[in-house]
């Protein structure tokens, strides 16, 4: 397995950050963070179906591109560095999920085909801080072809059309219009969550109780190397930017990045920004190949990179100064991203215990 | 261009010819002589000018064979640093005379770089080197040289002009350990032991064809020895829980009576701090074989540095009693370090040179600052002056 980024995903990653440039600049990400409209659905139609990220990781013959989870961490990556309010984590959890079934003997053809072209957005139902190794949770059950219950604090269903719930039963299909989701005043202005209640929702059936526990179990592998791609990407645009502004603001006559206090402080980012680049870049490796090593590169990723995002992040405040405490900056929307991803899919803490048992270190 | 295929059919046909059993001198000469010995080299100089990566290739299968090699570890620095410094900057006859008994070790060298007033500034080196006819006088002190009591050679850089600025004035000699006026003196460390020596340089006549490059070129010659060191300290590949994680990953696993909620947390942080180290170490290593250079090899060097202390520190801790112990302050002359083999204190203790020997990890940190992130050079008083105007 490479640790390397192929020609292929070189010229994705140039397709993807043209596109985000273009049409989703920090001021426009800003302008949308107060907004009644927190995802710019325009954009992910752009991505998921124009440029096709949606359907990386589909096979041809289900839809997709037929290339890989691989490929989908480096549009992760360039999310992250535009901090781009589009459902690609809880899209491609779903798309994971979806594949799964179809291991298992399920599949609905059509959902993930629809899926795989961008038509329709699905999204995995999950507490955004849900842990790594827990099971389904049993706060939604289904009845009769319905669901009923609530889940707390889902990214990304505001921007669905059909929600993909994992019950202890199976996994269901329910249009985005028939729950009621209440959207949630959140840290993160880019990634915003809400809360989803199911009050006797119709529901197709995805799979049944077995296959939809080993979908979820590959929705938080999958989504767990995807997020570390994104942290890594937020962690390079606020070094990026962090350099840019070290270089061109002078104090007491000189620039203020030939200050070695802050210098080093930027290398030893750099220094733990390129080990997330390769732990980042083992775990969307081992979810494409579906590696026996991927419970521990997934934890291992999300111990890493979860932190190395934040302090890049915390750094690229402190060092702007002042204009990195206003809300004119982009900084914040960076922060607010990092810190929250740092919660989000387990803390590092939690993957660290993860590994305890993983790599037979126990406590 | 030289292909794996072709590479292994070479030494094979070179097995058919040569009797790894036979004499072990005689067979490193005409493996060297094959081009067999570093086949990134030109033809004639021990290569065949194929691609740096193919020599893992060549490696593999003389050890498969169980041919005698060269034992890099105890010739590392003329394998490492001498040998593509003169590849680079020397003439022909000296690459033609040093550098074939360098490669089968019959001519160990040595790195006379450091000296007491000239560490992290290299370049402000005091050790003066002045023409007397076809011979140069060289008098002065360095420090930090490993492998001096064995040497044969060493490379050399002295201040042949002490009117112009620091980086102008320096000349890069190849100095003969044998001369009169080479005092080697062991230079003992905290871990109780002298890996490395002072070297003591009174009158020592140098003739002048063991120079490398011009005079005054002292230092551009340097930095390709310098270069090349930290990509060899930054190197290897590794499998997990390969180095010191391993050594207390297997402690914790056998002990279960040190464990303590702290200890473990603190485990697990290490642990995963040498994962991604590996594994940023194993990308580097992948990025340099598809011919994408960089200065990665300082980060790979920091990072190992912060990692190992930390570990042996935590080790001693997690030991507790045992902890309180040492193995053996006897002074000895080790040729390699053998951190595996001896106790946690000495790898505690022997870490704490990991962040200054080949660059302090300051020096790497503005390294990585300036020619990485390409951020501005700090305010600098020294560049301009002459060198004997300085403060010292």
């Amino acid at each position: 397995m490479t640790l390397l980024y192929s020609d292929v995903e070189e010229d994705l990653r140039s397709a993807v950050r043209q596109v985000l440039v273009e049409r989703s600049p920090w001021t426009a990400v800003l302008a949308r963070a107060g907004g009644d409209e927190p995802y710019d659905r325009a954009l992910w139609q752009a991505l998921a179906a124009d440029v096709g990220c949606a359907g990386l990781a589909v096979p041809e013959k289900l839809g997709g591109a037929g290339a890989s989870w691989r490929e989908a961490a480096v549009v992760a990556e360039e999310v992250g560095r535009a901090a781009a309010p589009v459902p690609h984590l809880g899209a491609a959890m779903a798309t994971a999920a979806l594949l799964a079934t179809v291991d298992d003997g399920w599949a609905d053809d059509d959902l993930l085909a629809a899926v795989a072209a961008g038509e329709t957005t699905a999204v995995l139902v999950l507490g955004l801080a849900t842990p790594p190794s827990v099971a389904v949770p049993t706060s939604v059950r289904a009845a009769n072809g319905a669901l009923t219950g609530v889940v707390t604090g889902v990214a990304d269903a505001l921007a669905a059309d059909v929600l993909a719930v994992p019950t202890n039963d199976g996994l269901w299909a329910v249009d985005a219009g028939d729950a009621r989701l209440t959207p949630l005043t959140t840290l993160d202005l880019t990634r915003r969550l809400c809360d989803v209640a199911f009050e006797g929702a119709p529901a197709r059936p995805l799979a049944g109780p077995a296959a939809a526990a080993h979908a979820w179990r590959a929705a938080l592998r999958v989504g767990a190397a995807l997020l570390a791609a994104e942290q890594l990407g937020i962690a390079s645009w606020c070094l990026d930017a962090t350099v840019t502004h070290l270089n061109t603001r002078h104090q007491f006559g000189r620039p203020v990045g030939s200050f070695q206090a802050l210098k080093h402080r930027l290398a030893e980012l750099w220094v733990a920004i390129a080990q997330a680049r390769a732990v980042a870049r083992y775990a969307a490796g081992c979810v494409a190949d579906e590696d026996p090593d991927t419970a521990i590169a997934v934890a291992v990723a999300q111990a890493h990179c979860s932190p190395v995002a934040v302090r890049a992040a915390e750094e690229c405040v402190q060092m702007h100064g002042g204009i990195g405490f206003t809300w004119e900056h982009p900084a914040h929307l960076y922060l607010k991203r990092a810190k929250s991803a740092a919660i989000a899919l387990g803390t590092a803490d939690q993957h660290r215990a993860a590994l305890a048992t993983l790599v037979d270190l126990p406590g | 261009m030289m292909d794996a295929d072709e590479l292994r059919d070479r030494v094979h046909r070179f097995l058919a010819d040569h009797d790894v059993a036979g004499d072990r001198l005689a067979f490193l000469r005409a493996r060297f002589d094959a081009g067999l010995a570093w086949v990134a080299f030109p033809e004639g100089l021990g290569g065949l000018g194929a691609p740096r990566v193919l020599q893992s290739v060549v490696d593999d299968a003389f050890a498969a064979a169980d041919a005698p090699d060269n034992e890099p570890l105890r010739i590392g620095i003329g394998l490492g640093m001498v040998a593509p410094t003169i590849v680079r900057h020397g003439t022909q006859a000296q690459r033609e005379r040093f550098l074939r008994p360098l490669w089968t070790g019959e001519e160990v060298w040595c790195q006379l770089f450091s000296e007491p007033g000239a560490g992290s500034d290299l370049a402000a080196l005091a050790t003066r080197a002045a023409r007397d006819g076809d011979d140069w006088v060289v008098t002065g002190q360095k420090v930090w040289t490993s492998m001096a009591h064995e040497a044969r050679w060493g490379i050399l850089i002295a201040r042949t002009d002490p009117g112009v600025p620091k980086h102008r004035g320096i000349t890069y000699f190849v100095c003969d350990m044998t001369a009169a006026g080479v005092d080697v003196r062991p230079l003992r460390q905290i871990t109780g032991e002298a890996e490395f020596n002072e070297v003591f340089l009174t009158d020592v006549r140098l003739p002048d064809e063991l120079r490398i490059g011009d005079v005054g070129d002292g230092w551009r010659v340097a930095r390709t020895t310098l270069m090349n060191e930290r990509v060899a300290i930054g190197g290897g590949a590794a499998p997990r829980e390969s180095g010191m994680i391993g050594v207390v990953a297997a402690t914790w696993r056998d002990r279960p009576d040190l464990r303590t909620p702290g200890q473990h947390d603190a485990l697990l942080r290490l642990w995963v701090a040498a994962e991604a180290a590996r594994l940023a170490a194993q990308r580097l290593r992948e990025q340099l074989a598809a011919g994408q250079p960089g200065e990665e090899g300082s980060a790979a060097k920091f990072a190992y540095a912060r990692l190992n202390q930390e570990i042996s520190g935590f080790e001693l801790e997690l030991l507790a009693a045992d902890g309180l112990l040492y193995d053996d302050w006897t002074m000895r002359r080790p040729t390699i370090v053998d951190w595996q083999d001896r106790s946690p204190g000495y790898r505690y203790l022997r870490a704490k040179g990991n962040s200054i020997e080949g660059g302090t990890s300051e020096i790497l940190a503005n390294i990585i600052a300036e020619r990485v992130l390409g951020l501005p050079p700090e305010a600098r008083a020294d560049v301009a002056a002459p060198w004997k105007e300085l403060p010292r």
